[in-house]
């Protein structure tokens, strides 16, 4: 059963914030899918590398040319609040 | 005539031949969308007629002469908003389009409309979309399955032609089984995810739903192919796969792993096994009982997985750059009051999940765990097509279930559990119709080794045209 420190640490972690019913909900669903998880740990694994979906491919380069990228405008479009060309958020530091 | 109900390859063959014309097709498919969409709601939104028209004159000398298809929720168009399901995305338009959308209308095809989906591709039913859930065409009681569950419908009741769809861990062929299309789930990495909205991005691919397999093959030949723009992408050049489908499985061996046809698929379903694999004998195939007994550890590896990605590439959902912002007091309170109102709750499950499987002390024993499993996965896969050329299966263990039916979570994951192994060992698989189960459709499962699409789709052709 995971305990309500840790339920509120992962919450700020996710930036999500729960209601009392839904921290129980999200309680119980979290406990019951994570104890069924738990069979994983019957799997041995000791010399075993995590996968590589891509067998082994690296470095994928691409041309090292300046090209044009998204104009400001566009980059902007979609941001609920923008000022003087630029995002536009509320005070990340209290004074 | 119907024409909304034939393949795009023979509709491009009487388009060739003048036998028909296209605003014959367009019309139908409009027909078919007034007559069904309402109840289905396989559509997010849709072009209108006039300039779908207009765009596929312009191209009635192309490739696809101007063909539309349909496209799911979270793959960007410059065209519909791209809200992957979600309130947070309500009022997204993409600035660029996703380099499968933008090779499909390059050789000549045409967006008709964006399909429903699960909200950001996570869910097996296409329930959990913001904007309201899918029917099953085969029955409206049913859901389509999911993610892709608005491109499976499309296909299935006539509203589309063929679909792009996206797969995760089952989101092209569990829906495209429990509709009764074929779904094509690609090597991972041969299709561009570029443009694709990222989920799970070690396991994200776009795939196809279309009428048949020689579809398949025809969308998958224009979308598919290394993209300088997504660097996961495989350096493997275009090919046509039209022109390499033999449908010939003579001397070929079948392997059914044992763990793909448990008894609790149900008498009917299990009957429906045994006459595939009689079928593969009377091609002139071999069947062999083969054992994947690391099955079992997929679901568990999987959701750890997938989960973790997720919650990872949900970060960029700030209130900032993408169109929702929540309120509150300085920028933390802000960021968290914003993905609070936008997300959903599966959603929010899979975000938390994920986090916790991430976070410090426990990456070790889940994140890092599962993706050493994931390794063991792959390996039991390469080590049995040293014996067999392709693997048979069920798709999904039950046709459609009904809308509403599956409320715990962990049941609803347990409907992707014959595809999320092929997922994690990056493999391709496709689905076809395998017949009926109950009056529904009953999906057909192929996995073949990485890169085998030429051969998967051949023998996914002989086993179409045997049991059609």
């Amino acid at each position: 059963m995971i305990d309500d420190e840790t339920l509120e640490r992962i919450e700020t972690l996710a930036g999500l914030r729960l209601s009392p019913q839904q921290r129980e909900k999200m309680r119980q669903d979290l406990s019951r899918i994570l104890a069924y998880f738990q069979k994983l740990q019957e799997v041995p694994t000791d010399s075993v590398q995590p996968f590589d979906p891509l067998a082994g491919q690296t470095n994928a380069w691409r041309e090292d040319v300046p090209r044009p990228s998204l104009p400001r405008d566009q980059a902007l479009a979609n941001a609920p609040a923008t000022r003087e060309g630029h995002f536009f958020v509320p005070p990340v530091f209290e004074e | 005539m119907d024409l909304n109900e034939r393949p795009v390859h023979e509709l491009l063959e009487l388009l060739a031949q003048g036998a028909i014309r296209l605003e014959e097709v367009l019309a139908d498919l409009e027909a078919a969308i007034r007559a069904r969409d309402q109840e289905v709601h396989a559509y997010l939104a849709l072009a209108e007629q006039e300039e779908l028209l207009r765009d596929a004159y312009a191209k009635s000398q192309t490739l696809l002469r101007g063909l539309p298809i349909a496209v799911k929720g979270n793959i960007c168009t410059l065209e519909f908003p791209t809200t992957c399901g979600s309130r947070l995305l309500e009022q997204y338009r993409s600035p660029y389009e996703a380099t499968a959308v933008r090779r499909w209308k390059e050789a000549g095809g045409t967006v008709g409309g964006i399909t429903n989906l699960d909200e950001f591709a996570m869910g097996s039913s296409t329930e959990h979309s913001a904007f309201g859930p899918t029917r099953n065409p085969w029955d409206l009681g049913r859901v389509p399955g999911g993610s892709s569950g608005g491109s499976a419908a499309a296909v299935a009741a006539g509203t589309a032609l063929a679909a792009l769809g996206s797969d995760t861990g089952g989101s092209v062929r569990q829906p495209a089984a429990l509709c009764g299309v074929v779904g094509l789930r690609p090597t991972y990495g041969l299709v561009s995810r570029f443009g694709l909205v990222s989920f799970a991005s070690s396991l994200d691919i776009i795939g196809t739903l279309t009428r048949d397999v020689r579809d398949a093959a025809l969308l998958l030949s224009i979308i598919a192919g290394g993209d300088p723009q997504d660097s996961t992408s495989l350096p493997v050049p275009v090919q046509d796969y039209t022109s390499q489908l033999r449908p010939d499985i003579r001397g070929l061996t079948v392997g059914v792993p044992k763990e793909y046809v448990p008894g609790q698929l149900g008498a009917e379903a299990l009957a429906l096994v045994d006459r595939w694999k009689a079928v593969v004998e009377e091609l002139g195939g071999r069947v062999e009982e083969i054992t994947l007994p690391l099955t079992e550890y997929a679901l568990p590896t999987y959701y750890l997985v997938a989960s973790a990605e997720a919650s990872a590439n949900l970060a960029r959902y700030d209130g900032v750059r993408y169109t929702l912002r929540g309120v509150g007091r300085g920028a933390a309170e802000m960021i968290a009051a914003s993905r609070t109102l936008g997300f959903g709750p599966e959603v929010k499950r899979r975000i938390m999940l994920g986090t916790y499987a991430l976070s410090a002390g426990f990456f070790a024993r889940y994140y890092g765990k599962a993706q050493k499993v994931r390794t063991l996965i792959a390996q039991e896969f390469t080590q049995a097509f040293t014996r067999v050329d392709f693997i048979l299966g069920a798709t999904a263990p039950s046709p459609a279930f009904r809308v509403g039916e599956k409320v715990d979570p962990l049941a609803m994951y347990l409907s992707d559990i014959f595809t999320l192994p092929s997922a994690l060992a990056a493999l391709p698989a496709v689905s076809i119709p395998g017949g009926k189960v109950g009056g529904l459709p009953f999906g057909l499962q192929l996995i073949g080794p990485r890169l085998s699409e030429a051969r998967l789709l051949s023998w996914a052709l002989a086993l179409e045209e045997a049991l059609s």
